[in-house]
C-alpha cells in the first residue's frame, strides 16, 4: 500500500537522521547552534552557484558549506567576538544566496524546496548521495569519537592526552557541512539545524553518557522522520516541517520526565 | 629509571607573539623522581605558562626542556569546566580518551578518596570530589610525573590541607615527582622539596626554608608572610595534631598572609 516516493522519502530521512543524531549532541554539548544555522544558510548558496555553474548540487553545496565552515573557525579561533562574525555571516550568506537564486531562472521557482526541504520529491540517486553521506559522517565520527569528546568536555585534558583540539574542531566542521547538503533535500536549509538541535536536547535529559544521548537523539530523529511523513501523507502537510514540528512536540512532551 | 632528572629546563624564554616583554624569562629548574616541586609567584608570573612549557603545549622561543625518554605525565589542569549539557559519569570520564578497566578505574578512585563515586554525573560533584576524581584521572597510566595547576582552587581550608596531605602519600605510594603550581604558600611550602619562586624569571628557588628567607621571596610576597611561616614550621615541628589543621592563633596569621599576598597582587 504504500508509494515508492513515501519509501524513497522514508530511507532519506533515516539517513539524515543517522548523521544528525551523534552531530547534533555535539552541536548541543558544544554551542554550535547558530554555527549549524551559518553552514546551512551557505548551502543556499552552494546550490545557487551549483546551479549556475552548472555543478553537481551535492558537491557545491559541501565545497560552501566547508568554506563557510572553515571561515568561522578561523575567526572564532582569532578571538573576534563569535556570536556577531556568526550572524554576519549566517545571514550575510543567506541573503547573497536568496539574491543569486533570484538570478537563477531553474532555482527561482524552486526555492521553497531548498528552503524548506522536499523529501517526498526524493529520487533514487538522492539515495546515495544521503545514504553515503550518512554513512561518511557517521564513520567519521565513530573513528573519532574518544577524541571528539575527550576534546568536548576539555581541550585542556585533551591536549595532555595528545589530542589537537584544532583538528577536533575541523572534522566536526567536516561533518557538519557534509550533513548540512544531505539533509538539505529533507527539511531545507531553514530547518537543518533545528533536526540537529531538537532531537539531541530532548535526549540530553534522560541520557546518563555521550554515547547514550547519541543513540537517543538519533532514535528521537527517526520517530520524528515518521511522524512528520505520517502527518504531511494524511493531512497533506509539508513534510520538512512537519517533520521538525515532530521533534519540537517530543521534546514538549518529554519535557516533565526529564532527569536531569 | 636512570638517576637523571625526569625533566629539566634549561634557559627557557617564552613570549607570546609581538609582545614586547616575555612572559617567561631564562627560567631553569629540575623536577627529579619522587620530588614534590612548587611553583609561587604572583598572579601573571608565568605560572601556568610554566606549566604549559612542561607539558609541551606552547612555542619556546629560545631554551630548551628536555625530558625523560617515553616520560608518563598526568595532568590537573586550573579550572576544569565541564558544560552540564554533556551527560558523564565519573567513570566515563575516566575513560577518556583511553578506555580502561572497571577495576583500574575503581583503583584510581579509591587511592585518591574518590570511591563509589563511579556512578555520579560529574556536573553534580562538589568542588573537592571533582578535584579528587581529576586527580585520580591523573594517576591512570602510571605517571613518574604530576602536573598540578593550582589544584586547589575553589576547596576551602580544610579541604586544601586534606588535598596537600592526599599528595604526599600518593608521591609516598607511587613514586611520581610533582610539580604544582599554587597560591597556598604556607600549606603548601610545607609540603613540598624545593619551591620556585617565580615572576617572570626564576626570582629564588630552593627548599622552603631556603626560599621564604630570601630577600626576593620577601620582597614578593612581604616580610609577614616569610615570618609567619616561619612560625607555623616552629609550631609544626611541636604539634602532631592528626588533622594536620593549622590550630589556634595560627589561623590569624594565615589570614594576614592571605592578606599580604593580595597586597601583593
Amino acid at each position: 500500500m504504500f508509494d515508492d516516493f513515501l519509501i524513497r522519502a522514508a530511507i532519506a530521512g533515516l539517513g539524515v537522521v543517522l548523521a544528525a543524531g551523534p552531530l547534533g549532541c555535539f552541536v548541543v554539548w558544544r554551542r554550535m547552534a547558530y554555527f549549524g544555522d551559518a553552514t546551512a544558510h551557505a548551502a543556499i548558496l552552494g546550490v545557487a552557484l551549483s546551479l549556475a555553474l552548472g555543478a553537481p548540487v551535492y558537491l557545491g553545496t559541501i565545497g560552501v558549506a566547508v568554506v563557510m565552515g572553515w571561515l568561522v573557525a578561523h575567526l572564532a579561533g582569532r578571538g573576534e567576538a563569535v556570536d556577531t562574525a556568526l550572524g554576519v555571516l549566517a545571514h550575510g550568506a543567506l541573503a547573497f544566496g536568496l539574491v543569486a537564486a533570484s538570478l537563477i531562472p531553474g532555482l527561482r521557482n524552486d526555492l521553497n524546496a531548498w528552503l524548506f526541504g522536499d523529501i517526498l520529491m526524493v529520487q533514487h540517486a538522492d539515495l546515495l548521495w544521503v545514504w553515503g553521506g550518512a554513512t561518511l559522517v557517521l564513520g567519521l565520527l565513530i573513528w573519532r569519537w574518544q577524541a571528539l569528546v575527550t576534546a568536548t568536555v576539555n581541550e585542556e585534558l585533551a591536549m595532555a592526552s595528545g589530542i589537537a583540539p584544532g583538528r577536533e574542531r575541523l572534522i566536526l566542521t567536516l561533518a557538519m557541512a557534509v550533513t548540512v547538503a544531505v539533509a538539505i533535500r529533507v527539511v531545507g536549509a531553514l530547518l537543518v539545524s533545528a533536526l540537529l538541535v531538537i532531537p539531541a536536547a530532548s535526549a540530553r535529559g534522560f541520557a546518563r553518557s555521550p554515547e547514550h544521548m547519541a543513540v537517543m537523539a538519533t532514535l528521537i530523529g527517526a520517530v520524528s522522520v515518521a511522524a512528520g511523513l505520517g502527518a504531511s501523507l494524511s493531512a497533506d502537510l509539508p513534510a520538512g516541517p512537519a517533520i521538525i514540528a515532530s521533534a519540537a512536540l517530543i521534546f514538549l512532551l518529554a519535557l516533565p520526565f526529564r532527569r536531569s | 629509571m636512570s638517576g637523571g632528572p625526569l625533566i629539566a629546563a634549561h634557559r627557557l624564554t617564552v613570549r607570546h607573539a609581538g609582545a614586547a616583554r616575555a612572559i617567561l624569562q631564562d627560567v631553569d629548574f629540575s623536577i627529579r623522581s619522587g620530588e614534590i616541586v612548587t611553583v609561587v609567584g604572583p598572579n601573571g608570573s608565568g605560572k601556568s605558562t610554566l606549566v604549559r612549557a612542561v607539558l609541551g603545549h606552547v612555542a619556546l622561543e629560545a631554551g630548551e626542556i628536555r625530558r625523560q625518554p617515553e616520560l608518563r605525565i598526568g595532568y590537573v589542569p586550573q579550572r576544569v569546566h565541564v558544560d552540564d549539557r554533556i551527560p558523564m559519569t565519573v567513570r566515563r570520564f575516566l575513560s577518556l580518551p583511553r578506555r580502561i578497566s572497571d577495576a583500574a578505574a575503581s583503583a584510581a578512585l579509591s587511592r585518591t578518596g574518590a570511591d563509589g563515586l563511579q556512578a555520579r554525573q560529574i556536573t553534580r560533584l562538589s568542588g573537592g570530589q571533582f578535584q579528587r576524581v581529576l586527580l585520580a584521572r591523573s594517576l591512570l597510566h602510571a605517571p613518574q610525573l604530576l602536573v598540578l595547576d593550582e589544584p586547589t582552587q575553589g576547596l576551602d581550608q580544610p579541604g586544601i590541607v586534606a588535598f596537600y596531605q592526599l599528595i604526599e602519600e600518593i608521591r609516598q605510594q607511587t613514586g611520581a615527582a610533582v610539580l604544582m603550581v599554587s597560591h597556598d604558600l604556607l600549606v603548601v611550602m610545607r609540603a613540598s622539596d624545593q619551591v620556585i619562586c617565580l615572576n617572570g624569571h626564576v626570582c629564588c628557588h630552593g627548599t622552603p626554608e631556603t626560599v621564604s628567607a630570601a630577600p626576593e621571596y620577601q620582597a614578593l610576597f612581604g616580610v609577614d608572610s616569610a615570618q609567619t611561616l616561619a612560625l607555623y614550621r616552629h609550631r609544626h615541628d611541636h604539634d602532631h595534631d592528626q588533622s594536620g589543621l593549622p590550630q589556634g592563633d595560627h589561623a590569624c596569621h594565615l589570614g594576614a598572609e592571605h592578606g599580604a599576598l593580595r597586597h601583593v597582587r
